[in-house]
């Protein structure tokens, strides 16, 4: 199994959208750049986002995990999009209240099941007020490759099945 | 006491309910309760109606159940976990 693909070229900055749509088709089209995605994904993450909404109430500022089912991904990867101004993501769980976001955590996940303490470690970051702020406010792609590397230890992956 | 089926939802099965479910299971261990634990899409807990004790999702339900139906949102964003947790446990020992 190959590790999750994560660096500076699927961490974008100042995203100026104007709809979840358009950050979820700028972050989908990126991930298709480096073939970590098929076609299908963006269709299909939109569609999702729209069915069940990924919006999180986070402290500090909300945050949005969108990602969908595992057939429409090549390579695992995580996407980071900090938006120029915040965009309204329905709230998960929820059918009627959206929230405004300001970072996305785009998902593409390869099979089911394997990411337990990736996605724990990443919702760890979510609880951590300190790290969101720094993630906002950060214009550089290194600094916050090798914060959320220190958080999520990608490491790890390599030894699970 | 017979052995609870906690159902374990989100949209995809693949990403939230993970967090989730081990979370509760978790939980099952320090409270030394003996759950089985499904992890499945919102989708499919129709067909789990006649055997689950719980369902615990990330995803919104309209439908109607006849088991308690529990939001665990707050185990992603850590708002409220507490609460999520007392509820869970409630829910599980009656």
């Amino acid at each position: 199994m190959s590790n999750i693909y994560f660096n500076e070229s699927v961490i974008l900055l100042n995203l100026e959208a104007a709809s979840k749509e358009e950050v979820l088709k700028i972050m989908g089209d990126n991930l298709l750049s480096y073939n970590l995605v098929k076609e299908s994904f963006i269709p299909a993450i939109i569609a999702r986002e729209e069915e069940y909404a990924t919006g999180l109430p986070t402290a500090g500022v909300a945050v949005a995990i969108p990602h969908t089912d595992v057939d429409h991904v090549q390579r695992k990867a995580i996407s980071v999009g900090v938006l120029k101004d915040a965009v309204e993501f329905g709230v998960m769980g929820d059918d009627k209240e959206t929230i405004p976001v300001r970072i996305v955590f785009l998902l593409a996940m390869d099979e089911s099941h394997s990411q337990l303490s990736l996605l724990q470690q990443l919702m760890g970051v979510f609880q951590t007020e300190e790290a969101l702020m720094s993630i906002l406010n950060e214009k550089n792609k290194t600094n916050i490759r090798s914060l959320l590397e220190e958080k999520l230890d990608f490491g790890v992956l390599e030894g699970e099945k | 006491m017979a052995k609870k089926q906690v159902l374990v939802a989100c949209g995809a099965g693949i990403a939230t309910s993970t967090v989730v479910n081990g979370a509760i299971e978790e939980m099952a261990k320090e409270n030394n309760l003996d759950v089985n634990l499904v992890q499945i899409k919102i989708t499919e807990v129709g067909g789990y109606v006649d055997s689950a004790d719980l369902l615990v999702t990330t995803a919104m339900t309209q439908k109607e159940y006849p088991f308690p139906v529990i939001n665990a949102r707050s185990f992603l964003t850590g708002i409220g976990t507490a609460a999520t947790k007392e509820e869970i446990l409630t829910a599980l020992q009656k």
